[in-house]
Protein backbone atom coordinates (compact mmCIF):
# COMPACT_ATOMS: atom_id res chain seq x y z
CA UNK A 1 0.00 0.00 0.00
CA UNK A 2 1.26 3.71 -0.73
CA UNK A 3 1.96 6.06 1.68
CA UNK A 4 -0.81 7.87 0.27
CA UNK A 5 -3.36 5.09 0.13
CA UNK A 6 -2.32 4.36 3.79
CA UNK A 7 -3.34 8.49 5.08
CA UNK A 8 -6.34 7.73 3.26
CA UNK A 9 -7.50 4.82 5.12
CA UNK A 10 -6.74 6.60 8.47
CA UNK A 11 -8.62 9.86 7.36
CA UNK A 12 -11.67 7.20 6.57
CA UNK A 13 -11.40 5.71 9.37
CA UNK A 14 -12.27 8.33 11.38
CA UNK A 15 -14.17 10.92 9.19
CA UNK A 16 -17.32 10.44 7.81
CA UNK A 17 -16.22 11.01 3.80
CA UNK A 18 -18.03 9.46 1.36
CA UNK A 19 -14.95 10.10 -1.50
CA UNK A 20 -11.32 10.85 -0.74
CA UNK A 21 -10.25 14.49 -0.36
CA UNK A 22 -8.25 16.38 -2.66
CA UNK A 23 -4.22 16.15 -1.99
CA UNK A 24 -4.12 19.42 -0.89
CA UNK A 25 -7.89 19.79 0.06
CA UNK A 26 -8.25 21.28 3.67
CA UNK A 27 -9.30 18.54 6.40
CA UNK A 28 -10.42 21.16 8.43
CA UNK A 29 -12.25 23.49 6.24
CA UNK A 30 -13.62 21.15 4.49
CA UNK A 31 -15.33 19.76 8.21
CA UNK A 32 -13.57 16.26 7.53
CA UNK A 33 -11.51 16.68 10.93
CA UNK A 34 -12.68 18.83 14.06
CA UNK A 35 -10.67 18.94 17.21
CA UNK A 36 -12.01 15.78 18.02
CA UNK A 37 -11.55 13.58 15.34
CA UNK A 38 -8.17 14.79 15.02
CA UNK A 39 -6.13 13.23 17.88
CA UNK A 40 -7.80 10.20 16.72
CA UNK A 41 -6.21 10.87 12.63
CA UNK A 42 -2.83 11.07 14.86
CA UNK A 43 -3.15 8.05 16.78
CA UNK A 44 -4.45 6.31 13.42
CA UNK A 45 -1.29 7.40 11.90
CA UNK A 46 1.02 5.75 14.34
CA UNK A 47 -0.58 2.93 14.25
CA UNK A 48 -1.14 2.40 10.03
CA UNK A 49 2.73 3.78 10.20
CA UNK A 50 4.16 2.18 13.08
CA UNK A 51 5.46 5.26 14.30
CA UNK A 52 5.31 7.46 17.27
CA UNK A 53 4.64 11.00 16.35
CA UNK A 54 6.07 12.98 19.61
CA UNK A 55 4.39 15.90 21.24
CA UNK A 56 6.32 18.61 19.54
CA UNK A 57 4.83 17.41 16.73
CA UNK A 58 1.29 18.27 17.37
CA UNK A 59 0.86 21.26 15.28
CA UNK A 60 -2.61 20.69 13.25
CA UNK A 61 -1.36 22.58 10.64
CA UNK A 62 0.40 19.79 9.69
CA UNK A 63 -2.09 17.26 9.66
CA UNK A 64 -4.39 19.47 7.32
CA UNK A 65 -4.16 18.17 4.11
CA UNK A 66 -2.83 14.84 2.53
CA UNK A 67 -0.27 16.36 0.97
CA UNK A 68 0.60 17.59 4.46
CA UNK A 69 0.73 14.55 6.16
CA UNK A 70 2.77 12.89 3.44
CA UNK A 71 5.34 15.73 3.79
CA UNK A 72 5.17 15.45 7.46
CA UNK A 73 5.70 11.48 7.05
CA UNK A 74 8.26 11.66 4.36
CA UNK A 75 10.45 13.98 6.54
CA UNK A 76 9.74 12.00 9.74
CA UNK A 77 11.44 8.98 7.16
CA UNK A 78 14.16 11.04 5.87
CA UNK B 1 0.30 12.99 53.88
CA UNK B 2 -2.32 15.53 53.96
CA UNK B 3 -6.47 15.35 53.45
CA UNK B 4 -8.92 16.70 51.26
CA UNK B 5 -11.57 18.13 53.84
CA UNK B 6 -14.14 20.00 52.28
CA UNK B 7 -14.98 21.61 48.93
CA UNK B 8 -17.48 24.68 47.66
CA UNK B 9 -18.58 26.77 45.29
CA UNK B 10 -20.47 29.67 44.30
CA UNK B 11 -22.06 30.43 40.93
CA UNK B 12 -24.16 33.64 39.48
CA UNK B 13 -27.91 33.77 39.23
CA UNK B 14 -27.60 34.58 35.81
CA UNK B 15 -28.31 31.69 33.58
CA UNK B 16 -27.40 32.29 29.73
CA UNK B 17 -28.41 29.40 27.57
CA UNK B 18 -27.56 28.06 23.97
CA UNK B 19 -30.41 30.24 22.71
CA UNK B 20 -29.38 33.40 23.73
CA UNK B 21 -25.15 32.63 22.33
CA UNK B 22 -26.98 31.62 19.00
CA UNK B 23 -28.59 34.87 18.67
CA UNK B 24 -24.89 36.66 20.02
CA UNK B 25 -22.89 34.72 17.80
CA UNK B 26 -24.92 33.04 14.55
CA UNK B 27 -24.45 29.61 16.19
CA UNK B 28 -27.01 26.94 15.90
CA UNK B 29 -28.07 26.42 19.55
CA UNK B 30 -28.62 22.73 19.15
CA UNK B 31 -24.75 22.72 17.53
CA UNK B 32 -23.31 24.19 20.37
CA UNK B 33 -24.76 21.06 22.93
CA UNK B 34 -24.02 19.07 20.28
CA UNK B 35 -19.97 20.58 20.31
CA UNK B 36 -19.79 20.86 23.52
CA UNK B 37 -21.76 19.42 25.99
CA UNK B 38 -22.79 22.80 27.54
CA UNK B 39 -26.86 23.99 28.00
CA UNK B 40 -25.97 26.78 29.74
CA UNK B 41 -23.71 28.91 31.54
CA UNK B 42 -23.61 31.69 34.53
CA UNK B 43 -22.46 34.86 34.39
CA UNK B 44 -22.16 37.33 36.91
CA UNK B 45 -23.77 40.54 36.95
CA UNK B 46 -22.03 43.70 36.14
CA UNK B 47 -19.81 45.30 40.09
CA UNK B 48 -19.37 41.52 40.31
CA UNK B 49 -15.56 40.63 41.09
CA UNK B 50 -13.52 37.91 41.15
CA UNK B 51 -12.85 38.15 44.99
CA UNK B 52 -16.62 38.73 45.44
CA UNK B 53 -17.28 34.87 44.16
CA UNK B 54 -14.01 33.78 45.58
CA UNK B 55 -15.29 34.60 49.44
CA UNK B 56 -18.78 32.41 48.25
CA UNK B 57 -17.09 29.70 47.50
CA UNK B 58 -14.63 29.95 50.38
CA UNK B 59 -17.41 30.33 52.77
CA UNK B 60 -19.06 27.35 51.42
CA UNK B 61 -16.01 25.46 51.72
CA UNK B 62 -15.63 26.55 55.32
CA UNK B 63 -19.20 25.84 56.51
CA UNK B 64 -18.87 22.46 55.28
CA UNK B 65 -15.25 21.66 56.51
CA UNK B 66 -16.37 22.70 59.84
CA UNK B 67 -13.89 25.06 60.23
CA UNK B 68 -13.13 28.78 61.04
CA UNK B 69 -11.59 31.16 58.86
CA UNK B 70 -9.24 32.15 62.06
CA UNK B 71 -8.09 28.20 61.60
CA UNK B 72 -6.77 28.84 58.09
CA UNK B 73 -2.91 28.96 58.07
CA UNK B 74 -2.38 30.06 54.26
CA UNK B 75 -4.50 30.83 51.30
CA UNK B 76 -3.94 29.79 47.33
CA UNK B 77 -5.74 31.41 45.20
CA UNK B 78 -6.16 30.89 41.43
CA UNK B 79 -7.95 32.73 38.74
CA UNK B 80 -6.64 34.10 35.28
CA UNK B 81 -9.28 36.73 34.91
CA UNK B 82 -8.72 39.22 37.87
CA UNK B 83 -9.51 42.68 37.85
CA UNK B 84 -6.02 43.42 38.27
CA UNK B 85 -2.45 42.58 37.26
CA UNK B 86 -1.79 42.97 40.95
CA UNK B 87 -2.48 42.40 43.93
CA UNK B 88 -4.53 39.63 42.57
CA UNK B 89 -8.08 38.69 44.45
CA UNK B 90 -5.94 37.04 47.16
CA UNK B 91 -4.87 39.46 49.77
CA UNK B 92 -8.39 40.99 49.26
CA UNK B 93 -10.26 37.12 49.83
CA UNK B 94 -7.59 36.96 52.89
CA UNK B 95 -9.23 40.29 55.02
CA UNK B 96 -12.44 40.03 53.74
CA UNK B 97 -12.50 36.39 55.90
CA UNK B 98 -10.93 39.14 58.68
CA UNK B 99 -7.22 37.41 58.53
CA UNK B 100 -4.89 40.37 58.11
CA UNK B 101 -1.70 38.20 58.54
CA UNK B 102 -1.87 35.18 56.94
CA UNK B 103 -0.01 34.36 53.98
CA UNK B 104 -2.69 34.23 51.07
CA UNK B 105 -0.72 33.82 47.44
CA UNK B 106 -2.44 34.56 44.14
CA UNK B 107 -1.39 31.41 41.92
CA UNK B 108 -2.14 33.29 37.96
CA UNK B 109 -3.10 30.97 36.14
CA UNK B 110 -6.38 29.68 33.90
CA UNK B 111 -7.53 25.66 34.13
CA UNK B 112 -4.97 24.35 36.11
CA UNK B 113 -4.80 26.80 38.56
CA UNK B 114 -6.89 24.77 41.24
CA UNK B 115 -5.08 21.64 40.45
CA UNK B 116 -2.00 23.13 41.43
CA UNK B 117 -3.22 24.64 44.19
CA UNK B 118 -4.13 21.52 45.89
CA UNK B 119 -0.98 20.27 44.69
CA UNK B 120 1.00 23.51 46.29
CA UNK B 121 -1.21 22.82 49.65
CA UNK B 122 -0.49 19.83 49.72
CA UNK B 123 2.87 20.38 50.52
CA UNK B 124 2.25 23.49 52.27
CA UNK B 125 0.15 22.02 54.78
CA UNK B 126 3.01 20.14 56.93
CA UNK B 127 3.65 23.66 57.70
CA UNK B 128 0.54 25.73 57.43
CA UNK B 129 -1.63 23.40 58.95
CA UNK B 130 -5.57 24.27 56.92
CA UNK B 131 -4.75 25.68 53.35
CA UNK B 132 -7.69 27.15 51.67
CA UNK B 133 -7.29 26.85 47.81
CA UNK B 134 -9.80 28.98 45.71
CA UNK B 135 -9.89 29.72 42.33
CA UNK B 136 -12.59 32.32 40.78
CA UNK B 137 -13.25 33.18 37.07
CA UNK B 138 -15.52 35.89 35.55
CA UNK B 139 -14.53 34.28 32.05
CA UNK B 140 -17.59 36.50 30.48
CA UNK B 141 -16.13 39.75 30.41
CA UNK B 142 -13.19 37.75 28.75
CA UNK B 143 -14.61 36.46 25.73
CA UNK B 144 -15.66 38.29 22.10
CA UNK B 145 -19.26 37.42 20.45
CA UNK B 146 -16.95 38.13 17.62
CA UNK B 147 -15.34 34.68 18.32
CA UNK B 148 -18.16 32.46 18.62
CA UNK B 149 -15.68 29.28 19.39
CA UNK B 150 -14.61 30.81 22.01
CA UNK B 151 -17.70 32.18 23.33
CA UNK B 152 -19.93 29.14 23.70
CA UNK B 153 -17.98 27.84 25.95
CA UNK B 154 -17.32 29.84 28.88
CA UNK B 155 -19.33 31.00 32.08
CA UNK B 156 -18.26 32.42 35.37
CA UNK B 157 -18.20 30.50 39.10
CA UNK B 158 -15.95 29.95 41.64
CA UNK B 159 -15.15 27.19 44.25
CA UNK B 160 -12.88 25.82 47.02
CA UNK B 161 -11.36 23.33 48.95
CA UNK B 162 -9.76 22.96 52.00
CA UNK B 163 -6.44 20.70 52.57
CA UNK B 164 -5.91 20.02 56.08
CA UNK B 165 -2.74 18.40 57.72
CA UNK B 166 -5.19 16.93 60.17
CA UNK B 167 -8.21 15.22 59.00
CA UNK B 168 -10.38 14.66 55.77
CA UNK B 169 -12.62 12.64 53.85
CA UNK B 170 -9.66 11.69 51.41
CA UNK B 171 -5.78 11.27 52.10
CA UNK B 172 -4.30 13.00 49.32
CA UNK B 173 -1.81 10.06 47.95
CA UNK B 174 0.37 11.67 45.11
CA UNK B 175 0.61 14.34 41.99
CA UNK B 176 2.02 15.47 39.23
CA UNK B 177 2.38 18.64 37.32
CA UNK B 178 3.22 18.81 34.34
CA UNK B 179 4.38 22.01 31.50
CA UNK B 180 4.93 22.54 27.75
CA UNK B 181 5.44 26.15 27.42
CA UNK B 182 6.31 24.87 23.24
CA UNK B 183 2.31 25.83 23.21
CA UNK B 184 1.76 28.65 25.13
CA UNK B 185 0.50 31.11 22.50
CA UNK B 186 -2.35 28.34 21.45
CA UNK B 187 -4.04 29.74 24.72
CA UNK B 188 -3.75 33.12 26.07
CA UNK B 189 -5.23 35.94 27.51
CA UNK B 190 -3.29 39.23 26.70
CA UNK B 191 -3.21 41.45 29.34
CA UNK B 192 -5.61 43.99 27.40
CA UNK B 193 -8.60 41.92 24.84
CA UNK B 194 -10.05 38.65 24.85
CA UNK B 195 -9.20 35.16 25.54
CA UNK B 196 -7.23 33.76 22.24
CA UNK B 197 -7.80 29.78 21.38
CA UNK B 198 -6.73 27.73 19.30
CA UNK B 199 -8.76 24.83 19.44
CA UNK B 200 -7.22 22.31 17.51
CA UNK B 201 -4.59 22.19 19.13
CA UNK B 202 -5.83 22.36 22.82
CA UNK B 203 -7.34 19.67 22.18
CA UNK B 204 -4.96 17.67 20.45
CA UNK B 205 -2.57 17.51 23.37
CA UNK B 206 -4.91 17.24 26.03
CA UNK B 207 -6.68 13.89 24.97
CA UNK B 208 -3.16 13.13 24.54
CA UNK B 209 -1.53 14.44 27.52
CA UNK B 210 -3.93 13.44 30.09
CA UNK B 211 -5.03 10.16 29.36
CA UNK B 212 -1.14 9.58 29.82
CA UNK B 213 -0.32 11.61 32.79
CA UNK B 214 -3.39 10.04 34.55
CA UNK B 215 -2.38 6.23 33.41
CA UNK B 216 1.34 6.56 35.09
CA UNK B 217 0.30 8.10 38.21
CA UNK B 218 -1.86 5.18 38.28
CA UNK B 219 0.11 3.01 37.36
CA UNK B 220 3.47 3.81 39.35
CA UNK B 221 0.67 3.01 42.29
CA UNK B 222 -0.14 -0.35 41.17
CA UNK B 223 -4.25 0.96 40.11
CA UNK B 224 -6.17 0.41 37.01
CA UNK B 225 -7.75 3.54 35.50
CA UNK B 226 -10.92 1.14 35.98
CA UNK B 227 -10.48 0.39 39.89
CA UNK B 228 -11.36 4.37 40.33
CA UNK B 229 -14.13 5.50 41.87
CA UNK B 230 -14.66 9.03 40.54
CA UNK B 231 -12.70 11.73 38.21
CA UNK B 232 -12.85 14.88 38.81
CA UNK B 233 -12.18 16.95 35.61
CA UNK B 234 -11.39 20.44 34.86
CA UNK B 235 -15.10 20.51 32.75
CA UNK B 236 -13.38 21.81 29.55
CA UNK B 237 -15.93 20.16 26.88
CA UNK B 238 -18.34 17.27 27.14
CA UNK B 239 -16.73 15.42 24.25
CA UNK B 240 -12.86 15.74 26.02
CA UNK B 241 -13.99 13.90 29.52
CA UNK B 242 -14.99 11.35 26.74
CA UNK B 243 -11.97 10.94 25.07
CA UNK B 244 -10.10 10.66 27.95
CA UNK B 245 -12.19 8.55 30.12
CA UNK B 246 -12.28 6.17 26.32
CA UNK B 247 -8.71 6.32 26.25
CA UNK B 248 -8.97 4.81 29.38
CA UNK B 249 -11.26 2.46 28.82
CA UNK B 250 -13.24 3.38 32.03
CA UNK B 251 -17.11 4.20 31.48
CA UNK B 252 -18.19 7.61 30.80
CA UNK B 253 -20.21 8.10 33.81
CA UNK B 254 -16.67 7.61 36.35
CA UNK B 255 -15.81 10.74 34.98
CA UNK B 256 -18.63 13.41 37.26
CA UNK B 257 -19.69 15.81 35.12
CA UNK B 258 -21.78 19.27 35.59
CA UNK B 259 -20.44 21.11 31.73
CA UNK B 260 -23.93 21.37 30.75
CA UNK B 261 -25.00 23.58 33.64
CA UNK B 262 -22.03 26.05 34.08
CA UNK B 263 -20.05 25.53 30.57
CA UNK B 264 -16.13 26.29 31.28
CA UNK B 265 -15.48 28.42 34.29
CA UNK B 266 -11.78 27.65 33.79
CA UNK B 267 -9.49 27.24 36.90
CA UNK B 268 -12.50 27.00 39.48
CA UNK B 269 -14.59 24.18 37.19
CA UNK B 270 -12.65 21.26 39.02
CA UNK B 271 -13.23 22.77 42.02
CA UNK B 272 -17.09 23.25 41.21
CA UNK B 273 -17.20 19.49 40.32
CA UNK B 274 -15.71 18.39 43.22
CA UNK B 275 -18.52 20.41 45.47
CA UNK B 276 -21.02 18.99 43.51
CA UNK B 277 -20.16 15.65 43.34
CA UNK B 278 -19.12 15.46 47.28
CA UNK B 279 -22.75 17.36 48.07
CA UNK B 280 -24.55 14.75 45.62
CA UNK B 281 -23.64 10.81 46.16
CA UNK B 282 -19.50 10.89 47.13
CA UNK B 283 -20.61 8.76 49.88
CA UNK B 284 -22.40 5.75 47.45
CA UNK B 285 -19.06 6.09 45.62
CA UNK B 286 -15.77 4.08 46.84
CA UNK B 287 -12.80 3.61 45.25
CA UNK B 288 -9.54 6.25 44.46
CA UNK B 289 -10.76 9.38 43.64
CA UNK B 290 -8.51 11.11 40.65
CA UNK B 291 -8.70 14.98 39.84
CA UNK B 292 -7.34 15.92 36.66
CA UNK B 293 -6.80 19.55 34.68
CA UNK B 294 -5.28 20.94 31.74
CA UNK B 295 -5.26 24.30 30.41
CA UNK B 296 -3.13 27.21 29.50
CA UNK B 297 0.40 26.71 29.24
CA UNK B 298 0.23 24.29 28.64
CA UNK B 299 0.40 23.18 32.09
CA UNK B 300 -1.56 20.13 32.99
CA UNK B 301 -1.51 17.47 36.14
CA UNK B 302 -3.77 15.12 37.74
CA UNK B 303 -3.88 14.37 41.85
CA UNK B 304 -4.65 10.75 43.10
CA UNK B 305 -6.70 10.25 46.96
CA UNK B 306 -7.96 7.90 48.75
CA UNK B 307 -11.32 7.97 50.95
CA UNK B 308 -11.21 7.30 54.55
CA UNK B 309 -13.46 4.54 55.22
Amino acid sequence: MSKQAGILKVIHAVADLATDPAPDESLFGSGALDSFTLPDLVTGLEQEFRITIPDTDLVPERFDSVAKIEAYLDKRAG
Amino acid sequence: MPYLRSFGCALPAERVDNEALAARTGRDAAEIEEKTGIRERRYAAAGVTVADLGLAAASDCLANSGLSAQEVGLILFATGSGERCFPGPASELAARLGLTSTPAIDLPMASVGSLTGIALANDMAPRYGNVLVVASEIMSRRISDADPDTAILFGDGAGACLVSRESGFARIVDFALYTDGNSAGSLYLPSSGTLQMNGLAVIMHASRKLPRAIGDLLNKHGISPADVGVYLMHQANANLLRKVASTLKVPDERFFSNIECYGNTSSASLLIAAAEWRRADAKAIAGPIVLAAFGAGFHWGVLLAEQIA
